[in-house]
């Protein structure tokens, strides 16, 4: 059962956020952090592994970016067996990757404390870059000081990531440790959520979550399952008939770019990867001289509607795959649309629960009966 | 659309349904040509993407048949099969594809007859669908 605390900040959120950090590290609860730090050219903030605590300076687990989803990296440092213990700073949408993968056999949680911070939202590495080069504050606390209200704005000119700007799941369920922060007067306070075992070694001092904290989450959460349902809606009125996805697909040069980004397509040897798809000239004359003509490179759409009927069960949201586009196909909306409904097929919620099982890999004798049978 | 005969790709388990495309043989039970079967140990074990694949190769409809649920030779194939197609379904629908041309049927070794007459209605089915809209939509 975990508890409330609360974590006074002085000198700083991010200060606060590192010194914490920094006693995990020195009370011994973990031998080494996964944690988002500062790039020394500022342009960036990528995940580092650190062993030495003198180095957290310039951790900031609530930047604006989002170079991988780290779910990729916890499944690195342990589906072999971690050697030591690991505390991976997470967002919510790692968090639930991760909880996938685990359920997939690729990670293991094992020797992992896991820990969550709110997510505020994220801008595209490109567009991070650029705000950090014209800005003379910082983007985290910039973010940071609307946090409270529920409300959170982009930067003038520039929009957060399509995925973050449907997240309706900014704080991170199911993890070990929390840092919140939406609803939260973050110049004086971090609410840290806590196992009673963490909290003693921490020393922590017990709090109720503030009123404001709830409102706040609930406001952020409204905005943005607004903003989903409005894309939802859209790419559903969009793609109707056989034309309409063709049209939609039709920029895709299958670089599988979506799929090397994707946090939970996992296959160690993928079939796109594999002989059957690697297809021998004269293939591609049969192809060609049946049907008077065919599309180069062939074989796209199939690419992405495998990829969705693989996928759209653990699809956790996080528009990995819409960033890592070069051609800025709607694959975030797409998969996430499709992903809720066939997913509600099994009332599966990707990243809830690890003991929820994949739907794949299970079955209930009594579901679907009308498929199968004569109607 | 008179002279339209569908082509059907039909994905059949080794020990049910296949089975039963062999006895409508051996029992001499008349059914349309427009099936091309290809066999599989178990209806479980069919990755969607060879349906898709199928679809998008201009095929009108893809038959899968499998083992009666509980009756899975591998004991549980059918039921995962079923939740693929199930999925599957749901994906094409959504993507604006007509999710008919897709079946799932449950055919057992001694029902060549049910076979037979299950070949009949696709068939029928399919010519009032009329060809695959990618047929003439060129590649993809």
């Amino acid at each position: 059962m975990n508890n409330n605390y609360r974590l006074e900040v002085k000198d700083g959120v991010l200060e606060t956020m590192a010194a914490f950090l920094r006693r995990l590290l020195e009370g011994g609860m973990v031998d080494a952090l996964l944690v988002p730090v500062r790039t020394p050219t500022g342009d960036n903030v990528v995940q580092t592994l650190i062993t030495d605590p003198t180095m957290l300076g310039n951790v900031d687990p609530v930047a604006p970016v989002l170079p991988v989803n780290s779910a990729r990296l916890v499944s690195d440092l342990t589906a072999t067996g971690a050697v030591g213990r690991l505390g991976a700073v997470l967002r919510s949408c790692e968090v639930r990757a991760l909880i996938e993968l685990v359920k997939l056999k690729q990670a293991s949680l094992d020797n992992v404390v896991l820990i969550g911070v709110d997510c505020l939202g994220t801008y595209e590495m490109n567009d991070y870059a650029e705000l950090t080069a014209g800005s003379n504050g910082n983007l985290s606390t910039d973010l940071l000081a609307q946090a409270k209200e529920g409300h959170i704005a982009p930067h003038e000119g520039h929009q957060f990531r399509v995925a973050c700007q449907m997240c309706e799941q900014p704080v991170p369920q199911g993890v070990d440790l929390a840092l919140g922060l939406i609803g939260l007067d973050t110049a004086r306070e971090i609410l840290i959520t806590a196992s009673d075992e963490l909290a003693e070694k921490l020393d922590l001092s017990p709090a109720e979550v503030p009123a404001a904290r709830q409102e706040a989450v609930d406001a952020l959460v409204a905005e943005r399952t607004a903003e989903r349902d409005r894309r939802f809606a859209e790419i559903r009125q969009r793609v109707v008939d056989m034309p309409s996805l063709l049209a939609e697909f039709s920029r895709c040069i299958r670089c599988h770019n979506c799929m090397v980004a994707c946090p939970v397509c996992y296959c160690k040897e993928c079939i796109f990867h594999t002989a059957t798809f690697d297809h021998a000239s004269a293939q591609y004359f049969r192809w060609a001289t049946r049907k008077g003509s065919i599309r180069m490179p062939t074989d796209t759409l199939i690419f992405q509607l495998t990829r969705l009927n693989h996928m759209a069960t653990s699809c956790v949201g996080c528009g990995m795959c819409e960033s890592a586009c070069p051609n800025d196909l709607p694959v975030a909306t797409i998969f996430r649309a499709v992903g809720e409904k066939v997913q509600a097929l099994f009332d599966y919620v990707p990243g809830r629960s690890l003991e929820e099982e994949l739907p794949v890999a299970t079955f209930r004798e009594d579901e679907l009966t009308s498929l199968g049978e004569r109607e | 659309m008179d002279d339209f005969e569908p082509r059907i790709i039909a994905f059949l388990c080794n020990w049910c349904t296949y089975a039963g495309a062999d006895l409508a043989g051996t029992s001499r039970i008349q059914y349309p040509p427009n099936i091309h079967i290809i066999r599989l140990m178990c209806s479980g074990a069919l990755d969607v993407t060879y349906v898709l694949k199928a679809l998008l190769e201009g095929a009108d409809g893809v038959l899968i048949g499998g083992c009666h649920p509980g009756d899975c030779h591998y004991q549980n194939g059918n039921y995962k099969a079923r939740r693929r197609v199930g999925i599957l379904k749901s994906i094409l629908e959504q993507m604006g594809f007509d999710d008919d041309r897709v079946w799932l049927r449950w055919i057992s070794a001694s029902e060549g007859q049910y076979f037979a007459d299950t070949v009949k209605e696709m068939v029928a089915s399919l010519k009032e669908k009329g060809p695959n809209p990618l047929r003439e939509l060129g590649g993809t």
